[in-house]
């Protein structure tokens, strides 16, 4: 029988030789996971509920990184709820501040998240985990009180979409564009509860960070979940940091599909999303001059370290514009370490940059840098949806590392290709 | 699901498509208050800013594709619940916020939103599976949920179907 990676993680996690799309199955969870803003509501349910114990303390992570450091008294508030809760539960993998990353990136970075898992968030973003060869996906905070109690989960089986990207891609071309020319493509609810399955040579080409980012993006589609087959690559990076066994799940070839896309990316340029959606995608070129006044590099999409190196390879020997604020948001605390050995946070400091702690912070308003009236800014984040990052009539558009650096020089959106390097090949050197 | 629950009546507010989490509730707000009350008070306020005021107990949302697409913050049913909104009707609603929805007992009534108009009194009987829009005398379909899902609406949410059943009906799945 034929099936796809979604579907053939979904049958083995509930005792399945086959499921298909549109059934109703009840798996059995690998990870389940919540954050600060979820966890809350989530621990009132478990114990309206009359929950006792966690189904399995090893199996239920709990990271505080929304509004963490703690913006203000009421956030003080959410995190130590979950810090009563993860010591009152043992958990075994609670994150405290100074440990505490992104979880979407903190999670595959500590091998907590695993090929062929069956992965459960309450925070929409879950998806990203889909890079590993993984089953992920986010749900709400009731839904994560159940599975706190019970490790199971009810889901239908989705359908699958599969994309195939074939072609070079060009310089300063990346996942993120990849993903945003996707979206722009297929809209906010082209994927609507079905499976996102990237494939092809420019996927196979990718770093594990590039197809993090592509999973990340796939809930802005509407997906259920975002996948990407395990490969050479994805070994590579889970080798040394799993301490449990793993599973790798590939598609048939006879599986079915719903519709299968493929893209010539060999042309793309970098893409930008205006505000306010995801899907609203245009080519750099076409966007005319759009001044701004903020820049964030971070996020469960692009805080990984190998998009801090991209965006100090423009920065090294420039300033940032005078009318511009850039920060920078490592997403874990490895990462920034990372930055810190390889002289990536001397670049950003001498570029007039600020460097914030790991934090979801500005994305979503939140705090370390939320915007002003009329203000518009260039973030590598995910949603650039009204208000926000901030004020109701503030503005973000959305787009890749190398595109943000380089319109934190401009002070306007700008292609990397603008900015002359200082010294050759200066990207290499981290 | 109890009598006054079967049958519900109210006026529609209209909004367009793709409503995100962030409109129905801003994350400025989210994360400060696990107080539905107050997060009621700023439903959709970024897109109308006196929204929560001008509510009438029962009332309906009606919106076009795409309801609720954006984060999976459970805020965001919980405040419209909380705004005491009778039912949300869209076209099409985004995953997250679907199962969310039912989760909080929040009734959403996938239908044609077409005709429905700013203001319009609708009768919502969600036993026979029928919109009546009063002023124009037309009646819509609702599409149907799945058995288990409809235990689930009739327990009230999952808290309270748990609390019924406790725990997963068998075959329920």
């Amino acid at each position: 029988m034929s099936m796809t990676i979604t579907e053939k993680i979904l049958a083995s996690h509930c005792g399945r030789a086959k499921v298909r799309g549109g059934e109703f199955i009840e798996v059995d969870i690998d990870v389940v996971f919540a954050n600060d803003i979820t966890a809350p509501l989530a621990i009132k349910k478990f114990r309206e509920w009359g929950g006792k114990r966690v189904f399995d303390q090893e199996k239920v992570i709990l990271l505080p990184d929304h509004f963490t450091p703690n913006r203000d008294i009421k956030a003080a508030g959410q995190c130590l709820l979950l810090k009563e809760f993860a010591r009152q539960q043992d958990i075994t993998n609670y994150f405290e501040v100074g440990r505490v990353g992104i979880e979407h990136i903190l999670l595959p970075e500590k091998g907590l998240v695993l090929p062929g898992d069956l992965i459960i968030g309450a925070d929409s973003h879950t998806c990203t985990a889909g890079a590993l060869g993984a089953f992920a996906s986010g749900v709400g905070s009731t839904d994560l009180a159940a599975a706190m109690i019970i490790g199971k989960i009810w889901l239908k089986v989705p359908s699958t979409i599969k994309f195939i990207y074939k072609g070079k891609l060009k310089e300063w071309v990346t996942a993120k564009d990849l993903i945003l020319y996707t979206i722009g493509d297929i809209g906010v609810e082209g994927a609507s509860y079905k499976s996102m399955e990237f494939s092809g040579e420019v996927i196979s080409g990718l770093s594990m960070a590039g197809r993090f980012t592509m999973c990340n993006m796939a809930i802005e589609a509407g997906a259920k979940n975002g996948i990407i087959e395990p490969d050479e690559i994805t070994l590579q990076f889970v080798q040394g940091r799993n301490k449990r066994d793993y599973s790798l799940y590939h598609s048939d070839p006879e599986a079915e599909y719903l519709e299968v896309k493929e893209y010539d990316v060999s042309r793309l340029e970098p893409q930008v999303a205006l505000p306010s959606l995801p899907s609203n995608t245009k080519g750099i070129s076409e966007l005319g001059e759009i001044h701004i006044d903020q820049v964030v590099i971070g996020c469960c999409t692009n805080g990984h370290f190998e998009d801090l190196r991209i965006a100090a390879g423009l920065l090294k020997g420039k300033k940032v514009h005078s009318q511009v604020r850039l920060i920078i948001i490592p997403a874990t605390p490895l990462i920034y370490l990372e930055a810190l050995k390889k002289g990536l946070l001397q670049v950003f400091l001498e570029a007039g940059a600020v460097i914030s702690p790991p934090t979801c912070g500005p994305c979503l308003g939140g705090h370390m840098g939320v915007l002003g009236e009329g203000e518009v800014a260039v973030a590598t984040t995910n949603r650039n949806f009204t208000g926000r990052m901030g004020h109701p009539k503030s503005k973000v558009y959305l787009a890749s590392p190398a595109v943000a650096a380089a319109s934190a020089i401009k002070g306007r959106i700008a292609n990397p290709e603008e900015i002359s390097r200082s010294q050759p090949h200066s990207l290499d050197s981290y | 699901m109890s009598q006054d629950k079967k049958v519900l009546q109210g006026k529609a507010h209209k909004f367009g498509h793709d409503i995100n989490t962030d409109y129905i509730i801003s994350g400025r707000y989210k994360f400060k208050t696990l107080d539905n009350e107050e997060l009621a008070r700023h439903l959709l306020e970024d897109l109308n800013p006196h929204f929560y005021e001008h509510l009438s107990p029962g009332d309906f949302i009606v919106a076009g594709e795409n309801f609720g697409c954006g984060s999976s913050r459970e805020q965001a049913p919980l405040a419209i619940k909380y705004a005491r909104i009778g039912a949300v009707l869209a076209k099409s609603f985004a995953r997250i916020f679907y199962r969310n929805a039912l989760n909080v007992g929040l009734p959403i009534i996938q239908t044609d939103t077409e005709n429905i108009e700013q203001g319009n009194e609708l009768v919502v009987d969600l036993a026979k599976g029928k919109v009546f829009i009063t002023k124009k005398n037309l009646s819509l379909a609702i599409k149907p949920f799945p058995s288990f899902v409809l235990d689930i609406i009739e327990a009230g949410g999952l808290t309270e179907y748990f609390k019924k059943y406790g725990g997963w009906k068998k075959n329920s799945v």
